[in-house]
C-alpha cells in the first residue's frame, strides 16, 4: 500500500500550477476566450499517454486546471471524449488540431468551441447547433444538430469522465480555500486580522477537511480508473458526488469569509463558484450519484 | 502510488486473518465496546494472545519487545481486527500513549521496567491529563507535585480517565512550580495506582455505564525516578503522548467505523429503506472511504518524510461527526422502532456524543487546523 504522489507526479503538478498561474492569473481578462490550446499541445497535456503518463497524472492536471478556472474545452476533449477516439483521432487531438466534446442528456459543453461531438452511444457529429444558457459563462453549452454522423472506434468510460470532473472540482475547492485563508489573514477588522475570530477560521478549517477528503477520493478513483480496477465505477461516483459538493460549499464559505468584496463582480470568486455549480450539476447530480452508490451497496 | 498490499503486507494480512480465525471464538465477536471491555475477563486473555502472537506493539522498536514493522502493518492489524469484530487490546493507553512516550523520553531503567508488561497486558495504564478546570486547556493543570527530597508529593484531581479502576500505572501531568510561566511549570510523572492516597471513583456517563473515572491524589508519594523528562518539561513530554495518540488513532477510528457501517448495511438490506435513508447511507459510505484513503495518504507522507502529514489532521474531527450521524441513522432506518433500546445501537448512539469531546474537542481541533495547518493567526 503506497498512497502518496511520487517525485515525478509532484513535479508535474508544481509545473502545471506555475504555468497556469502565469498564463491565467486572477487579474486576467476573464471574458477572453484565448485558451492557449496550441501551448497545451506543446506541453503534451492533450494526450498524456504519449509521455507514458496515466490517468492519475491526468487527474493532477485537471485539478490544476480547476485551480486556475481554465477557460478552454480541456475537460470535454481530454476528460470526456478521448476514450471514444481512434488512434488517428487521438493523434490529431494531441497535436491540437481537433477539439471534442460529448452530448450528455441533450447538452453539449463548449458546442461552439469544439470540432466534433460524441453522441448516440458512439457516433461522431460535426459540432453544430444552437447555444443555450450555462451557469458558468466560461463553459458555454449547446444543443447538437445531428447530421453527417460517423461511428467511433472507442468506448465510453463513465468512471473516467466522472473522476475528471471530480478532479477539476477538487482544484476549484482548493482555490476557494486558499483565497479565503489569504483574505482572513490580511483583512483587519476590530483591530485584528479576521482569521483571529473562530467564527471566521472554523468554516475555513471545515473546508480544509472537505478538500483533503475530496482529494483522497479523487486520487483513489483516478488510481482505480488507471488500473481498470473493479471499484472504478463506485469510486468515481463517490468522488464526483463528494468533490463537487465540497467545491460548491468551499466557494460559498469563501464568499462569506470575504464579506462584501466576495459578493462583487470584480472579485474572481464568483467565477470559481459558477464553475463549481456547473461541475456539480453536469451529468449526474450528487444525490443521483449517491442513489447509484446505495444501489450498489444494497445489492 | 499503488493501493494494493505489497507482497510482505499481503503475507502479513493472510497470516493474521488465519491467526484470528484460530484464536478468536465466535461468541466473543461483535461486542459493543464501552465498559464491556473491563468486565469481560476474555479481553485480557485476548490481549495476552495478541502479545504471544506477536501482534502487540507492532511498530515499537525490536529492542523494546516490539516487531519494528512499518506503520502500514499496524493499519492492517486495525483493519483485520475490526473486520473480525474482535475486542481491542486492554492496554490501549499503554500501547498507544504511555509506551511511545517512555520510548521517546524514558531512561533505560524506565524502558526496562515498564515496556514489556504493557505489551504482555500484565500491567494496565491509564491517563491522568484532564482535570475539572483543565479540559481543553491542558496547560492549566493544577494537580500539584511538590518535590520533597527524592519524592514528589502529589495532590489534586484528574477526570475522564478510562481504565483507571483497573490500572496499575498512570501517566500523570502535574504542576510542579506554580511560580514559573505557563508551559514551563508542568512535570510528567508515572504514578503507581496502588500507592497510598490514590482513590478512583467511577464516573457514570450518559449511556448509564461507567467507562471513565475520577482519580483523587492525596499526599501520594511518587519517587523522583518515576519522572519522564526533566522537571518543568511536562508540556513537551505530554505533546509526544498526544502526537502518538493522533498519529495512530486514524486507522483505529476508521476501522471501527467500517465495522459499524457493515452492521448498519446488513440492517438496511433487511429493511429496504426509502430514498432519504439510501442517500444518507451512501453519504456515510462515501465519507468512510474518504477517511480510509486519507489515512493512507497521511501514512504515505509519514513513511516518506518521517513526519505525520497535515492531511490526517482532520480525520478525528470528521470521524467523530460521521460516527454520530451513522449511529443516529441506524436508529432512523428502523422508523418508530428506532426509539426502542435494542442495547447495541442505543449504546453506540449515546456513546458517540462523547466522540466530539474526547481526545481533543472538535472546537480545539478546528483551532489546530486553522492555526497550524492553514497558518491563520492565533485566536487566543
Amino acid at each position: 500500500m503506497d498512497f502518496a504522489l511520487n517525485e515525478d507526479q509532484l513535479e508535474l503538478r508544481q509545473a502545471a500550477r506555475a504555468w497556469l498561474a502565469d498564463r491565467f492569473p486572477l487579474d486576467r481578462e476573464w471574458d477572453s476566450t484565448d485558451d492557449r490550446w496550441a501551448e497545451l499541445a506543446e506541453l503534451g497535456w492533450l494526450d498524456v499517454s504519449e509521455a507514458e503518463l496515466g490517468f492519475v497524472e491526468e487527474a493532477l492536471l485537471l485539478e490544476e486546471l480547476g485551480y486556475t478556472c481554465y477557460p478552454g474545452p480541456y475537460l470535454a476533449t481530454v476528460g470526456f471524449a478521448l476514450p471514444w477516439l481512434s488512434p488517428e483521432q487521438r493523434a490529431r487531438v494531441a497535436a491540437g488540431e481537433e477539439r471534442w466534446s460529448v452530448d450528455v442528456d441533450g447538452y453539449v459543453p463548449w458546442l461552439g468551441a469544439v470540432d466534433f461531438v460524441v453522441s448516440d452511444g458512439g457516433t461522431a457529429y460535426p459540432a453544430r447547433g444552437e447555444e443555450v444558457t450555462s451557469v458558468d459563462p466560461s463553459r458555454p453549452m449547446g444543443r447538437l444538430e445531428k447530421a453527417d454522423g460517423e461511428a467511433l472506434a472507442g468506448n465510453r468510460n463513465l468512471p473516467r469522465a466522472r473522476t475528471a470532473s471530480a478532479a477539476e472540482a477538487l482544484g476549484v475547492a482548493q482555490r476557494a480555500l486558499d483565497l479565503g485563508v489569504e483574505h482572513a489573514k490580511t483583512r483587519v477588522q476590530f483591530g485584528k486580522p479576521i482569521g483571529t475570530y473562530q467564527a471566521v477560521s472554523h468554516p475555513l478549517a471545515q473546508t480544509y477537511t472537505d478538500v483533503e477528503l475530496a482529494r483522497s477520493l479523487v486520487y483513489w478513483a483516478a488510481w482505480c480508473v488507471a488500473e481498470d480496477d473493479d471499484r472504478a465505477p463506485i469510486a468515481a461516483a463517490a468522488a464526483k458526488a463528494f468533490a463537487t459538493e465540497a467545491a460548491v460549499a468551499a466557494c460559498e464559505r469563501s464568499i462569506q469569509v470575504h464579506g462584501g468584496i466576495g459578493f462583487t463582480w470584480e472579485h474572481p470568486l464568483h467565477r470559481f463558484y459558477k464553475r463549481a455549480l456547473w461541475l456539480e450539476g453536469f451529468g449526474r447530480r450528487p444525490a443521483d450519484l449517491r442513489l447509484e452508490v446505495a444501489e450498489a451497496l444494497l445489492a | 502510488m499503488d493501493l494494493r498490499d505489497t507482497p510482505e503486507e499481503a503475507t502479513f494480512r493472510q497470516e493474521l486473518r488465519a491467526w484470528v480465525e484460530a484464536n478468536l471464538p465466535e461468541e466473543k465477536r461483535g461486542g459493543r465496546g464501552g465498559a464491556q471491555r473491563f468486565d469481560d475477563p476474555f479481553v485480557r486473555e485476548w490481549s495476552r494472545k495478541l502479545y504471544e502472537g506477536g501482534y502487540a506493539g507492532l511498530t515499537w522498536p525490536k529492542e523494546y519487545g516490539g516487531a519494528g514493522t512499518p506503520y502500514s502493518f499496524q493499519a492492517i492489524l486495525y483493519e483485520e481486527l475490526a473486520a473480525a469484530q474482535a475486542p481491542s487490546h486492554v492496554g490501549v493507553i499503554g500501547l498507544g500513549m504511555a509506551g511511545p512516550t517512555i520510548i521517546a523520553h524514558g531512561t533505560e531503567e524506565q524502558k526496562n521496567r515498564y515496556l514489556q508488561p504493557i505489551l504482555a497486558a500484565d500491567e494496565i495504564w491509564c491517563q491522568g491529563f484532564s482535570e475539572p478546570d483543565a479540559g481543553s486547556d491542558l496547560a492549566a493543570a493544577r494537580t500539584r507535585a511538590e518535590r520533597r527530597g527524592d519524592v514528589y508529593v502529589v495532590n489534586g484531581q484528574k477526570v475522564w480517565s478510562s481504565f483507571a479502576h483497573i490500572a496499575d500505572f498512570c501517566i500523570l501531568v502535574t504542576q510542579s512550580d506554580p511560580a514559573t510561566p505557563r508551559y514551563e511549570n508542568l512535570t510528567y510523572l508515572i504514578a503507581d495506582m496502588h500507592a497510598p492516597g490514590v482513590e478512583v471513583r467511577p464516573l457514570r456517563q450518559i449511556t448509564g455505564e461507567a467507562e471513565f473515572n475520577e482519580i483523587f491524589f492525596s499526599d501520594v508519594q511518587v519517587p523522583v525516578e518515576n519522572r519522564l523528562g526533566e522537571e518543568g518539561e511536562g508540556w513537551q513530554v505530554a505533546m509526544t503522548t498526544l502526537l502518538h495518540e493522533r498519529a495512530t488513532l486514524g486507522f483505529a477510528l476508521t476501522a471501527t467505523l467500517d465495522a459499524l457501517f457493515g452492521r448498519l448495511l446488513r440492517d438496511a438490506q433487511e429493511l429496504d429503506p426509502g430514498p432519504l435513508a439510501r442517500d444518507a447511507l451512501a453519504r456515510e459510505w462515501i465519507e468512510l472511504q474518504a477517511l480510509l484513503y486519507t489515512n493512507y495518504r497521511a501514512l504515505g507522507t509519514y513513511e516518506r518524510t518521517g513526519v505525520p502529514g497535515p492531511e490526517g489532521s482532520g480525520v478525528k474531527l470528521r470521524w467523530s461527526e460521521a460516527n454520530q450521524r451513522l449511529t443516529k441513522l441506524a436508529r432512523e432506518i428502523r422508523g418508530p422502532e428506532g426509539i426502542h433500546d435494542d442495547g447495541w445501537w442505543n449504546h453506540q448512539q449515546l456513546r458517540s456524543r462523547g466522540n466530539t469531546i474526547e481526545a481533543g474537542t472538535s472546537e480545539v481541533l478546528r483551532n489546530i487546523i486553522a492555526e497550524r495547518v492553514l497558518g491563520l493567526p492565533r485566536s487566543r
